[in-house]
């Protein structure tokens, strides 16, 4: 009874939050656009750059808190999906260049003609079109995850064990991804970006879109996340979280239901990664490195695993703590995030959002047994 | 000639020599770099070993021309001014303010004749291992004019080795001249394909095209043979190599089969107890340079057991501190060590800066030894056997004494080890001060050949989890077996692959190789369906 209220609160919350990201959708581009700049409720452009990063690690967090949250695996990867949508996009991004390059070479990017490749290679074909980049953006993690985890799911390789493979799997992509000879930029990466759908990326009303798409794209998110784990789908994977061998032996085949959320959190991922390089204008192998992966892992533990709105809370509370704690004092920075790390885990297993639906709860049961004087609805 | 020459050698007396080299080196004192090469080719042909110094202060730049007298004299900087030595005698001459002298510069072809001319002139030192260097230069640089030195040098040889790479110089030497008859050819192709390596294929290799047709096959045939025996020589190169490397991994990943393996526990902070073994080598080595230079030699042997003190003293303050409440809890584990890693990376950098750290060698561990033609540093060794070492007293440790046994017990079956009156929370803080202290250990050795800073662990955490899972987790035998076959594959594809692709084939073929063995390389054999 008591998850039920849990969930029904929960729902509630959740409801408005896909209004609140709608509205923020068009609230922040009016601010930003209609505004006049020296008005006090002017956004400058940088802060909805920031936020529509901020967005970005949240869709990012929602993908970890499905696979984490909702089936118990903790891939310590996913920075890795997100970074693959982030190049498919950025190879889009690099083709819309054109001759206007450094070196002004026709199709050739100015990193391709620097290292004397004498065309472009056949992965780069179709990135000129923005509907093959998107389609990219959705399979290239989407096939990555398939393969991994068809691998790893059918050998039963659980828990620890595939956090590290998930581990190792992001760190042999940011070897191979700083290799010049793989043509992607090398080290450096890629930037330099001028347009997106033929709009100039420095432009205010640019910002302000892809600020909108990012709000509406974690809507989506959130909406379809809520609608695996409501569904019977989201019981089995909750039910595997919690007794796989049990769910196998009940008749489930868990290696697929994994596969599924696993496959569709991977593509979420590579939109967080998409959406996030033309804001932040540059994407690079950094992104790959394990740490950034299981920093998400970290947002969605402070804001709560297995609730969906607290990975969202948790990555924007903590990105703007570090924006906050970066600028002003840099050396302490890894000291927080660290600390956050230990904290969370010792006092605070279930996060914000759990600390809050406990209290509510607690509350609640304080009001009730005030309420009925026989105290007999403990059974309940 | 050669009997004229060894004449000449004789009758000229050193006397004569310094009264004779002394405006020749003084020649050198010009702006012309055809005309300080003259001067250079006039010094060698005196064949006077007196002038070495003055050449390697030539080539090291550190001749100067006295602007006074235009005298030529060895200068050492000394604050703004120059302290001055006499090239040939070495006698001080004062010091100059930096005005009054000016450097004799060199460019690289004179800086190659140099070394030549020094190459030539140590031929007749009295120590042999200079004698071999030299004739081993000469062999290099071909230098026709050295051929009357290497031949007089030859005469008078008595050591056989040193005989054998004169021989072959000569011989160098001799195919160079194109006049040269067949007979006199053949002869110097089999002195030099006896040498065998990279030089003498590279001074073979152009007569492969030769149009004496008897010398030209007697070239191929030569370098067919040399590059069979390289080809092999490094093969095994590269097995040592892998050797070296796998006893690095081994040492990195020793510790977290202990805390990985036997316990169970997954410290990602792993690394960062080996970072602090590490700077725990580099206070010992500050402590010593600055109270007690002489136990500089000594300075690893105090490290280890202070390394292994601090990082399993850490362990266990992290254990007690965190890792207890999270028993059961894996993936909580995983997360509270990573930022446990994050802070102590973080507190190293602001204690001692983000730069790396100056760890030095001791004389032991510092040169190399040759196998054949298989090049062999000190310091490589002695991380392998110190590897080894570790491994065995961690065996002796877990095998033989009670402690060792308590452990096993516990991790077995915990409640029937409480039961049975094993305090078992005092057995889980030392097994992971164990771990964490082996770490410490793996620390000071990996001090010396790699760099010394907050990252240092970084780069090992990954490797170590993976030898543990491909080798067994729970199995120390699977850990060695484990690290030393990744640690020669790796080494093995490198040629092949490149350093970095060869790394993600290892990773790429890990993951594989978990997915048909989940339980690694040598599974425990058990019933459980889950752990």
């Amino acid at each position: 009874m008591q998850g039920g209220i849990l969930l029904s609160r929960l729902d509630r919350a959740g409801l408005a939050f896909g209004a609140v990201a709608l509205g923020l959708a068009i609230l922040i581009p009016v601010l930003n656009l209609a505004v006049p700049a020296d008005s006090a409720f002017h956004v400058p452009p940088h802060v909805v750059a920031l936020m529509g990063k901020y967005l970005c690690y949240a869709l990012l967090a929602l993908s970890v808190d499905l696979v984490w949250g909702y089936c118990g695996i903790l891939s310590l990867g996913h920075g890795a999906f997100f970074a693959l949508g982030g190049y498919a996009m950025g190879m889009y991004l690099m083709r819309q260049i054109g001759p206007r390059g450094m070196y002004g070479h026709p199709t050739l990017p100015d990193f391709m003609v620097f290292l004397n490749w004498p065309e472009l290679p056949w992965y780069w074909l179709g990135f000129d079109h923005f509907w093959f980049a998107v389609l990219m953006v959705l399979l290239v993690p989407g096939l990555l995850a398939g393969l991994l985890g068809w691998l790893a799911f059918r050998s039963r390789v659980t828990g620890v064990y595939l956090s590290i493979i998930t581990q190792a799997m992001t760190f042999a992509l940011l070897l191979a991804f700083f290799r010049n000879d793989m043509g992607f930029g090398g080290n450096n990466g890629l930037t330099d970006f001028k347009d997106i759908l033929g709009a100039s990326i420095q432009a205010d009303g640019t910002r302000s879109a892809l600020f909108a798409a990012s709000a509406i794209a974690l809507a989506l998110g959130f909406i379809l996340c809520r609608w695996i784990v409501r569904s019977k789908l989201g019981r089995v994977l909750v039910a595997i979280r919690d007794a796989e061998s049990r769910t196998r032996f009940l008749g489930y085949r868990v290696e697929q239901y994994k596969l599924l959320v696993f496959v569709t959190s991977a593509c979420m991922a590579g939109v967080a990664g998409a959406l996030y390089v033309p804001q932040v204008g540059i994407i690079n192998p950094g992104e790959f490195s394990p740490a950034n992966s299981i920093e998400a892992v970290i947002w969605v533990a402070v804001g709560g695993r297995g609730t969906l709105i607290g990975s969202i809370i948790g990555a924007v509370l903590v990105n703007f703590g570090k924006t906050l704690l970066t600028n002003a004092l840099p050396e302490i920075w890894l000291f927080a995030l660290g600390g956050l790390f230990i904290a969370v885990t010792l006092f605070l297993p279930r996060g914000i959002v759990g600390l809050w639906t406990g209290y509510w709860t607690k509350r609640r049961e304080k009001q009730a047994s005030s309420i009925t004087t026989q105290p007999v609805t403990e059974g309940q | 000639m050669r009997m004229l020459l060894l004449l000449l050698s004789l009758l000229v007396t050193p006397l004569a020599w310094a009264q004779a080299t002394g405006p020749l080196i003084d020649a050198l004192a010009t702006d012309d770099y055809a005309a300080k090469e003259q001067a250079l080719t006039a010094l060698t042909e005196t064949g006077d070993p007196a002038i070495v110094p003055a050449l390697t202060a030539l080539e090291g730049g550190a001749l100067y021309r006295r602007l006074a007298d235009d005298k030529v004299l060895i200068g050492r900087e000394d604050g703004d001014s120059i302290a001055l030595t006499d090239p040939l005698t070495g006698a001080a001459l004062g010091t100059e303010p930096a005005g009054n002298v000016e450097l004799i510069r060199v460019n690289n072809r004179l800086r190659r004749s140099i070394g030549a001319a020094l190459g030539a002139l140590t031929l007749r030192s009295p120590d042999a291992a200079v004698r071999q260097t030299a004739a081993d230069a000469v062999f290099i640089s071909r230098d026709a004019t050295a051929l009357p030195l290497v031949e007089a040098a030859l005469a008078a040889e008595k050591d056989i080795k040193v005989k054998r790479s004169l021989e072959q110089a000569r011989a160098a030497i001799l195919l160079a001249d194109d006049t040269l008859g067949t007979d006199d050819k053949l002869s110097a192709i089999t002195t030099i394909a006896d040498k065998g390596g990279q030089a003498a294929l590279a001074l073979l290799n152009p007569l492969m095209g030769s149009e004496d047709a008897a010398a030209a096959k007697a070239a191929t045939e030569a370098v067919r043979l040399i590059e069979n025996k390289l080809a092999w020589a490094a093969a095994a190169q590269n097995i040592i190599y892998g050797m070296s490397l796998g006893s690095v991994l081994l040492l990195a990943a020793i510790g977290l089969a202990v805390t990985f393996g036997v316990m169970g526990v997954i410290n990602m902070a792993h690394g960062e107890m080996v970072m602090l073994g590490a700077y725990t080598t580099y206070v010992v080595q500050e402590m010593i340079r600055t109270h007690a230079p002489g136990l500089f030699d000594w300075s690893l042997l105090i490290a280890l057991p202070l390394a292994f003190v601090v990082a399993g003293g850490v362990g266990i303050l992290i254990e007690r501190g965190i890792i207890r409440f999270l028993y059961g809890r894996p993936l909580e584990t995983l997360l509270a060590t990573w930022g446990l890693s994050l802070v102590l990376q973080q507190a190293v950098r602001s204690l001692f800066g983000p730069t790396n750290m100056e760890v030095g060698n001791p004389a032991w561990m510092a040169g190399a030894f040759q196998v054949g033609e298989i090049t062999i540093t000190y310091g490589r060794m002695w991380i392998f056997l110190f590897g080894l070492i570790v491994f065995a007293a961690l065996m002796l440790l877990l095998r033989r004494t009670p402690l060792g046994l308590q452990m096993r017990a516990v991790t077995q079956n915990r409640s029937m080890a409480r039961a049975m009156g094993i305090r078992t929370a005092r057995v889980d803080a030392l097994t992971f001060g164990l771990g964490s202290g082996i770490a410490g250990l793996a620390g000071v050795a990996l001090s010396q050949i790699d760099n010394v800073s907050p990252n240092l662990g970084q780069g090992y955490i990954i490797d170590s989890f993976m030898i543990v899972i491909f080798g067994g987790v729970g199995n120390l035998w699977g850990t060695l077996v484990g690290a030393l076959s990744l640690g020669i594959v790796n080494k093995l594809l490198e040629p092949l692959a490149g350093a970095v692709l060869g790394k993600i084939l290892v990773l790429v073929g890990i993951i594989l190789f978990i997915q048909a063995r989940p339980r690694g390389l040598f599974a425990l054999k058990g019933r459980a369906i889950e752990h």
